[in-house]
């Protein structure tokens, strides 16, 4: 068994949160590099060229790359054989976002109750979600979510008759419905299979695979990308304006499911698509 | 295409020559209000009493700022998702409201409400928020402060980029710029 101190959570915390808010991956960057190449529209061109310069603004003078600072989404290995002393894990997730969002000047973003909306005043509770794994070590992941691009995310429980059509057309619709709300170009998340919560969690999860990385199975690899090249064809393009970069990259989690079911869950990503992580 | 200059206030003459895709730069005062101050405003104009400031001829940002850092006019302050003030959108026009600014389509009771009152509607780089904040060179909360990022502030800017999204004439760049780029 491993001891590893509350604080050192804490701390780790309070660093990836301003971290993902100020600098974006350079997968990202490069990216946007390319659809700057290839972009037919000319404003899209120039609201491409946008983003690039405001990641470099934010970047330099470390201010938030989007005002919209976003729930905090944290993913958790657990690595069985890590024991966390001083306090519990949870609590030091929780202060770690409560100082990195006070300290980092990022937006308040969360009400402590869906329909009375008073907010919390410090950006917690972030959305923790927990994987126990071998080894004695612990990886923490963040992902700022913006709320404009969350609200376009749909889930569906299709029948397993509907196959492989039925699960494409979903995540076209969804896209096409979203048009330019979600901050196009987007990150489309691509949850099949598991139960109705499980899909819509390896949406989110699938938005932290690197952009410009193919699923490991070649099925999927295809499947990943003949849905970017149909998602293009929509013709949104940035921002919801016209052209043909509305989406930078698809990716796909799967998850055994039930023989009733196929559930498929779209989680849409804006181009500010900020993640960090940290193995400790 | 060379970006057409403004500046508030602004009269039927000034919207009548904008068109859906239009670049704008936009110099001198806008006012910003999101979800939370647009429920009380439009729930003071329901009960007849006057707003935070006098909407005549002028534009509004939604727009929620992170907090500014010290030496900071104002922290990152991109456009928020403007189809969420389409209920209250049609009642500003109405009061006298000339244009707003957001990201996103607006929906068709607005754009009833556009050409109706002769307002405009742009819409500003969603997520360039860094970008965007170094353009506005003043900022003053002028009403509802406990409302904290949604607060309704004056913002002075210079050169803020704009693109005209939806017109007074029926024009509608979500539709045009779809129709336009769309493949088979």
């Amino acid at each position: 068994m491993r001891n590893i101190e509350s604080s050192r959570i804490t701390a780790a915390l309070k660093e990836l949160c301003v971290n993902a808010n100020y600098f974006l991956g350079d997968d990202v960057v490069n990216s946007l590099k390319l659809a700057v190449e290839s972009e037919e529209s000319p404003l899209g061109r120039e609201i491409l060229g946008q983003i690039l310069e405001n990641s470099e603004i934010a970047k330099n003078e470390k201010m938030p790359l989007c005002q919209d600072t976003g729930l905090t989404a944290v993913f958790v290995e657990m690595g069985e054989d890590a024991h966390v002393e001083g306090g519990n894990i949870e609590q030091a997730i929780q202060e770690g976002i409560r100082q990195g969002y006070a300290e980092g000047y990022l937006r308040k973003s969360i009400v402590e109750d869906p329909l009375r909306r008073k907010n919390t005043g410090d950006n917690t509770p972030g959305v923790i979600s927990t994987m126990i794994v071998p080894g004695d070590k612990i990886k923490i992941t963040i992902l700022p979510k913006g709320g404009g691009s969350e609200n376009m995310s749909a889930i569906k429980m299709l029948k397993p008759s509907d196959g492989e059509d039925g699960v494409k057309n979903f995540i076209v619709e969804t896209i096409r419905i979203a048009g330019g709300n979600p901050c196009p170009p987007i990150i489309v998340g691509v949850g099949i299979g598991g139960s109705f919560d499980k899909c819509a969690y390896l949406a989110k999860k699938a938005l932290l695979r690197k952009v410009g990385s193919a699923h490991a199975d070649p099925y999927y690899a295809d499947m990943e990308k003949e849905l970017i090249e149909k998602i293009n064809n929509i013709g949104i393009g940035p921002q919801g304006l016209g052209g043909r970069t509305t989406a930078l990259a698809v990716h796909i989690e799967t998850h055994p499911c039930h023989i009733a079911s196929l559930p498929v869950a779209v989680n849409t990503q804006c181009h500010s698509a900020r993640h960090k992580e940290i193995v400790i | 295409m060379e970006a057409v200059k403004l500046s508030t206030p602004l009269g039927d003459s000034d919207i009548e020559k904008l068109h859906a895709g239009q670049k704008v730069m936009f110099n001198g005062y806008i006012y910003t209000a999101r979800d939370a101050a647009h429920k009380r405003m439009v729930e003071l104009i329901e009960r007849g009493e006057s707003l935070p400031f006098d909407p005549v001829g002028q534009v509004i940002y939604f727009v929620g700022p992170t907090p500014a850092k010290p030496g900071q006019v104002i922290g990152s302050a991109g456009p928020t998702t403007s189809g969420r003030m389409n209920k209250y959108s049609p009642v500003m026009l109405k009061a006298g409201l000339k244009g707003m600014i957001g990201k996103g389509e607006m929906g068709p009771e607005v754009a009833e409400a556009l050409k109706a009152n002769k307002g405009v509607y742009f819409v500003a780089t969603g997520g360039a928020a860094a970008l965007i904040a170094k353009r506005i060179t003043e900022s003053e909360v002028v009403a509802y402060e406990e409302l904290g990022p949604e607060a309704v502030r004056r913002l002075k800017v210079t050169d803020f980029p704009v693109i005209v999204a939806q017109d007074c004439h029926g024009g509608n760049i979500f539709i045009e710029g779809l129709e336009k780029y769309q493949r088979q």
